[in-house]
């Protein structure tokens, strides 16, 4: 792609991403003190990796079957409360082998 | 002991004693921290709490290791968008200029699509603030979860990358988090992220799609890691995680959902839930009363195990 085009692209997508980012991060100091609020934000992690977790992982692997394998070594693993690169290269690894069969 | 160890000096005898002493002592001190730190609440666990922790060599080592597992993945995603955009006609260091000024995978995605068709600036940055919106929401929630160490400058930098993966890693850590933790955490991902897309783009194809397929199960199973033990240990989080997981199922299956991109869909179910957990299951706050669900609902033993083990 031609650089004319390309640059005015690229600095008004990094510019948008960075200054949602930035401007939460950087404005609020302080503490909330709204109780509803406070549990509501430490609601949000979970909640946000729930939702980006499912469904996408159903089709993490490009094919059902063998993300279904891999998802599932993952919450045996994850219920075992095993360290994080543990559960994910063992999930690569079940949907790996999973893809000889499938 | 000694049958097993035949050949071993009394000067190893001693050093390992003195090792030993070494450790016991850094578990004392930790012990005395914690409990100076969390005198009201017990079951907090405040490792990275105090303002004199968070610029250490160590909090940045234990960020990187926990950082790891999220660059594995990212490389595969952005090998995958590195072939992408290759495929649609960009040379690897635009792609890669892409990646290390975005960082944000649904959204050069997009971005990518745009270029190609020619759209308009307006357009551009208008489908970037809907797909990443969400960083709005979790750089809102990690504003309160960042100590002392985090001043302005820090703040600038560290949000730059503050991706879904990151934030939630960070959040999910007990007590506060510093700068130096931070870094660590942000470093490797980046990292990844960067590398991943430019040898997508050069040398996309020469990797077997057997082997480049599952590796994109890799930040689903960190999910998995992070996202279980508070699942199993805290009745509040598990009713947050399903009321989650359904929404997005519901959005993502409904015909009538399908408009919806997939950053909105990540903001309607993660404040709904969110919101719902916080009107039936509000905490204390103002005391900052111990929970069960403080940090991850574990207890400090075993966070400790798992500290090793991550």
């Amino acid at each position: 792609m031609n650089n004319t085009a390309f640059f005015p692209y690229l600095l008004t997508m990094a510019l948008v991403t960075y200054l949602i980012r930035m401007l939460p991060l950087a404005a609020i100091r302080r503490r909330i003190q709204s109780r509803f609020l406070q549990a509501f934000l430490r609601y949000v992690p979970y909640a946000v990796l729930g939702a980006m977790t499912f469904p996408a992982v159903f089709s993490a692997t490009g094919n059902m079957a063998t993300s279904l394998c891999g998802l599932a070594i993952g919450v045996l693993l994850g219920f075992m409360e095993k360290g994080l690169l543990t559960v994910a290269l063992s999930a690569c690894a079940a949907a790996y082998l999973a893809g000889f069969i499938f | 002991m000694a049958d097993r160890h035949p050949k071993r000096s009394p000067r190893d005898g001693r050093a390992a004693r003195w090792f030993r002493e070494i450790l016991r002592a850094g578990k004392a001190k930790e012990a005395a921290t914690v409990a100076a730190n969390t005198g009201k609440a017990p079951r907090t666990y405040a490792r990275g709490a105090g303002s004199m922790r968070g610029c250490g060599v160590l909090d940045y080592r234990r960020g990187f290791k926990h950082g790891l597992p999220i660059a594995l993945g990212y490389i595969s995603v952005s090998f995958a968008f590195g072939i992408q955009a290759s495929a649609a006609g960009l040379y690897p260091w635009q792609a890669l200029l892409i990646s290390m000024l975005n960082v944000t995978s649904a959204g050069q995605m997009a971005g990518l699509q745009l270029m190609v068709a020619g759209a308009g600036l307006p357009e551009m940055a208008l489908t970037q603030l809907t797909i990443n919106l969400r960083y709005g929401l979790m750089s809102l929630a990690l504003s309160q979860k960042l100590d002392g160490s985090m001043t302005l400058p820090h703040r600038l930098a560290i949000s730059f990358c503050n991706t879904d993966e990151v934030f939630i890693l960070a959040a999910a850590q007990p007590g506060k988090v510093g700068r130096a933790y931070l870094y660590g955490l942000t470093n490797g991902p980046y990292l990844g992220w960067a590398l991943g897309t430019f040898a997508g783009a050069v040398a996309g194809n020469l990797l077997p799609v057997s082997v480049t397929a599952p590796l994109g199960l890799a930040i689903y199973g960190m999910f998995l890691a992070i996202l279980l033990p508070p699942f199993r240990h805290c009745r509040e989080i598990r009713f947050v995680v399903l009321v989650a997981v359904a929404l997005s199922c519901l959005f993502t299956y409904l015909p009538v959902c399908k408009p919806l991109t997939g950053g909105f869909r990540i903001i309607l179910c993660a404040v709904g839930a969110s919101a719902l957990g916080a009107w039936l299951f509000p905490e204390p706050a103002a005391t900052e009363a111990p929970t069960p669900c403080d940090g991850d609902g574990l207890t400090e033993q075993d966070r400790i195990n798992r500290e090793v083990r991550l």
